[in-house]
């Protein structure tokens, strides 16, 4: 295949940035995104030119490491996968895709593809945890979970912290991720102590980062790699009201 | 090969000697006594620091993984500074998170017979005894406080409907002991670590250095007092000091270019250590894990693995008949071959990894295997969903089917998957004693990292139980004895000056060469090599023959190198070219470490030392040795030191699973 590929370069997070152009031919359907992002990096390289910055690590769509939006979707155009996970076989010969970093005030560009996520740790430093220090805890089978709010919980802790969610949100709320933990913990009989003082924390670290409010256009699930539920957002919002309002 | 002299006439690659043999080595620090005593004898005798004292004591950790991330959080919550490091952008992201299967523990809630003992003793078995017992020992004991520690924190393990804990087999065992959380458990467990890390970050304990990358230790007056560091943002050297440094930086199984480690993951911070004094312990002990996704293309640059509790309900077969390209459901069952249930009968498709992986390349090498290239074999759901149904196929596997299906196209549900071995883990690592202390005083090595537990192979769902056993009970406690005796005496800035140099310099070589090959270029070359001749099966004349082609291209590389920008800016390519420099002087080791043990254990297969029907045989008379190798200088002769393992509880027998 051959493709042309318009990538955001930006130098540093005080540059402006732009869109460069770049042909690319002997793309294969069976190599990923990615794979197909190396050949052109290795292309750069051999003409001495700067590579495209991009994030990456497993590789296999579960480390949250990857974020391009591709042709303006955060991930691209499959269902429930990552950059990393997305093939070439769902492009075809001669078409041109741009390849942009994720888009949110609260996520500075670093450098081209490259954005600065730590808001996201901020946001479970201030609460999105169970406090038990190692060695407290009482024997493991002491406490049954019903297997229905074990499996929700799950569904909820598949996040994958990539902020695919904030990048597509028009507010560029992280409602989604932040939803995510909150329910997590507060479907588990641990998470039951700090519930409440968790949510509250958790949601102004959210605002203190930048991120915007929710006005439920459920965008985030829409390209959520891990398909968190939207109930989560309404879950969190319970929770909350509950905390202001006991 | 390990006289020095016999040595001397039959090298091929250089007229010097491969390696020479040093003194033997003890661990000093191994307890004594009966084993299940020895872990409490070992806490009983080790030093405290009082809680007032711990505020004053500092500890650097490099990575964030399982391991890394779980002492930083403990050692945070006892009171100590900590200043950790990983190279990712969050400490959530660390490889760990991609185990899929499973964590052992000895619990016995299946009353299906299993306890400490068995785990032990399973654990050494499965290594092919070549590790050492009161480790291991301590292993299974510790791997109960895990699951308690972990379900504490709201990690979501898989539950059955009574609401109690599930738990699975898994190869090498024939108990039920490995806790999951559906095929995401590595992720889960590293968000509890993680997320106990962040609560350490907030309440000021641990000062967490994301996207730093350690690139040298820092030693003075014979201890381990920092590291350098690079910011890989701006591109500044820094220099961190402490008391105790713990590396927690995992395996080195990229040097194989294609493996199932994260892009990211490289040997840099234990090979620098190695170069600064670190002894180096059985580099050739590398785990091909044996369900991957087959290779398809040279464009590829990284293999997935499909986790090994598929081999729970999967049948594994080839075609009986060479060449046989037929689609697999069209070939009947009379002209299948179920090789694994057939030559090991009792465990069947549950075999240990190593002996599943060679089982794939033996019947692939005979011309049976299938997909492209032929290097690939079936694992097969269809007696599976029609014995339990497809959606309890699902609910157990569903995320793996999905992820085969997205990355090959193909519906496992209706046509057998295709898998085919691929590196996976690396057992070997820096040597350290019974305390997880390196041979350099005051630097600690924990994870994959280290060498310790898992001997010559290591059984599934056993990383994740040895990264949290290291990390949130086995360092915090034997750290503290050397930390007692802190504050050691002063860093001399020599040393630091010389530190800092030392790798500034080498980032102006890496930029002022200005070959034509980038270094991904060079590393999937590295990697051929290394597959070819030192992967599944080594022979001697291969193993030679690797030694000559990667010393001539590591000096390729040195002459031909392209790093495009600066230091001073994210620079990604600068970033890998000094990883791929550091495997290129690991992969000769690994070469001369899997020459000289002239013996099969585990994942190192030796074509020449094998028994009449192809199962590895071990020489327990001459190599039932830890093999520690000491560096001496790039292209000068490493040395061997031998630290003998005696198996008091274990009897030494080999290995079936017949």
């Amino acid at each position: 295949m051959k493709l042309t590929i318009r990538v955001w370069r930006q130098k540093n997070e005080a540059d402006k940035g732009r869109l460069a152009e770049y042909p690319i031919d002997g793309i294969e359907p069976d190599m990923s995104f990615l794979e197909m992002m190396d050949l052109l990096n290795e292309e750069l390289i051999g003409k001495g030119e700067d590579p495209v910055a991009f994030d990456h690590d497993c590789r296999e769509g579960i480390c949250g490491m990857c974020s391009m939006a591709i042709d303006g979707v955060p991930h691209g155009p499959e269902k429930a996968t990552t950059t990393c996970q997305l093939y070439m076989r769902h492009f075809k010969d001669g078409d041109t895709i741009t390849v942009e970093p994720w888009r949110a005030a609260a996520f500075p560009v670093v450098k081209d593809l490259v954005v600065d996520r730590s808001a996201f740790d901020r946001i479970i430093q201030s609460g999105g945890y169970v406090s038990a220090p190692t060695g407290s805890a009482p024997e493991a089978g002491s406490t049954p979970i019903p297997h229905e709010d074990a499996s929700k919980a799950f569904d909820a802790a598949t996040c994958i912290g990539c902020g695919a969610c904030v990048a597509a949100c028009p507010n560029a709320s992280a409602m989604l991720f932040t939803a995510a933990k909150v329910t997590h913990l507060g479907l588990m009989p641990q998470g039951q102590p700090e519930r409440y003082q968790r949510v509250t924390a958790m949601v102004e670290q959210m605002d203190a980062e930048g991120f915007g409010g929710c006005t439920n256009t459920g965008v985030c699930h829409t390209v959520c790699p891990k398909g968190i539920p939207l109930e989560t957002i309404g879950r969190m919002n319970g929770d909350i009201l509950k905390a202001l309002r006991p | 090969m390990a006289d020095s002299k016999s040595t001397a006439d039959t090298v091929e690659p250089d007229e010097n000697l491969l390696f020479t043999v040093g003194d033997p080595l003890q661990d000093a620090k191994a307890p004594e006594g009966p084993i299940e005593k020895r872990w409490e004898e070992r806490r009983f005798k080790g030093k405290i620091v009082n809680p007032a004292n711990k505020r004053k004591r500092s500890v650097i950790v490099v990575g964030t993984g399982l391991a890394g991330g779980s002492a930083s959080a403990t050692l945070g919550e006892a009171g100590y500074q900590v200043t950790a490091f990983c190279y990712q952008d969050s400490p959530r992201r660390a490889h760990s998170v991609a185990a899929q299967g499973g964590i052992n523990a000895a619990k016995n809630y299946r009353n299906d017979g299993d306890s400490v003992q068995r785990l032990f003793y399973d654990t050494v078995k499965g290594g092919d005894y070549r590790s050492r017992e009161s480790n291991v020992h301590r292993l299974a004991e510790v791997s109960v406080q895990i699951i308690d520690q972990c379900v504490a924190q709201g990690v979501p393990f898989a539950r059955d409907y009574g609401g109690l804990l599930d738990t699975r087999s898994f190869g090498g065992v024939q108990v039920s002991r490995t806790f999951y959380a559906r095929g995401q458990t590595g992720q889960q467990l590293l968000i509890g670590a993680y997320q106990a890390l962040e609560r350490q970050i907030a309440a000021g304990t641990v000062k967490m250095n994301t996207r730093h990358e350690m690139l040298e230790v820092i030693v003075s007056g014979g201890r381990a007092r920092g590291v350098v560091v690079r910011d890989m943002i701006t591109g500044e050297i820094e220099t961190h000091l402490a008391d105790a440094v713990v590396l927690a930086s995992g395996g080195y199984g990229n040097v194989y270019f294609l493996s199932t480690n994260a892009m990211g993951c490289n040997v840099t911070a234990t090979w620098r250590a190695h170069r600064k004094g670190a002894l180096f312990a059985n580099p050739c002990y590398t785990q091909i894990h044996p369900t991957c996704i087959p290779v398809s293309g040279d464009h590829q640059s990284k293999l997935t693995l499909m986790s090994e509790s598929l081999r729970n309900d999967g049948r594994v077969w080839v075609p009986k008949a060479k060449g046989d390209d037929r689609s697999p459901e069209t070939i009947p069952e009379d002209e299948r071959d179920y090789y694994l249930e057939r030559i090991y009968p009792s465990f069947g498709n549950l075999v240990p990894r190593d002996i599943a992986s060679r089982a794939a390349k033996n019947v692939c090498d005979e011309g049976r295997g299938v997909g492209p290239g032929g290097r690939g074999v079936y694992l097969d759901f269809s007696d599976a969903i029609q014995r339990l149904g497809r959606d309890a196929v699902e609910a157990k596997y569903g995320n793996l089917f999905e992820m085969y299906d997205r990355i090959t196209g193909e519906d496992p549900y209706t046509k057998p998957m295709r898998i085919y071995p691929a590196v996976h883990y690396t057992m070997g690592g820096l040597w350290v004693d019974y305390d997880l202390q390196s041979s350099i005083p005051g630097l600690f090595v924990i994870g994959e990292a280290n060498f310790s537990d898992h001997g010559a192979n290591r059984l599934g769902a056993s990383a994740l139980m040895q990264g949290l056993a290291d990390g949130y009970f086995v360092l915090p406690n034997t750290i503290g004895s050397y930390l007692a005796e802190a504050p050691y005496e002063g860093t001399d800035p020599k040393d630091v000056d010389e530190a800092v140099t030392a790798v500034k310099e080498r980032i102006s070589t890496f930029l002022s060469i200005n070959g034509d090959r980038s270094p991904d270029s060079f590393h999937r070359e590295l990697g051929h090599i290394m597959w070819e001749y030192c992967g599944m099966e080594r022979t001697d004349e291969g193993l030679r023959k690797a030694i000559s082609e990667i010393r001539s291209l590591r000096d390729e590389f040195w002459k031909r190198l392209k790093v495009t920008g600066a230091s001073e800016e994210l620079n990604q390519t600068l970033e890998k070219a000094g990883r791929v420099a550091d495997f290129f002087e690991l992969a000769e080791l690994m070469c001369i470490d899997a020459l000289h043990r002239e013996e099969s254990c585990g994942g190192h297969f030796r074509a020449e030392h094998q028994t009449e029907d192809g199962e590895a045989l071990r020489d327990d008379e001459n190599f039932a040795y830890v093999g520690a190798w000491e560096f001496t200088g790039t292209g000068t002769q490493p040395v061997l030191h031998k630290e003998a393992l005696d198996y008091e509880y274990v009897h030494m027998t080999q290995r079936s699973y017949k």
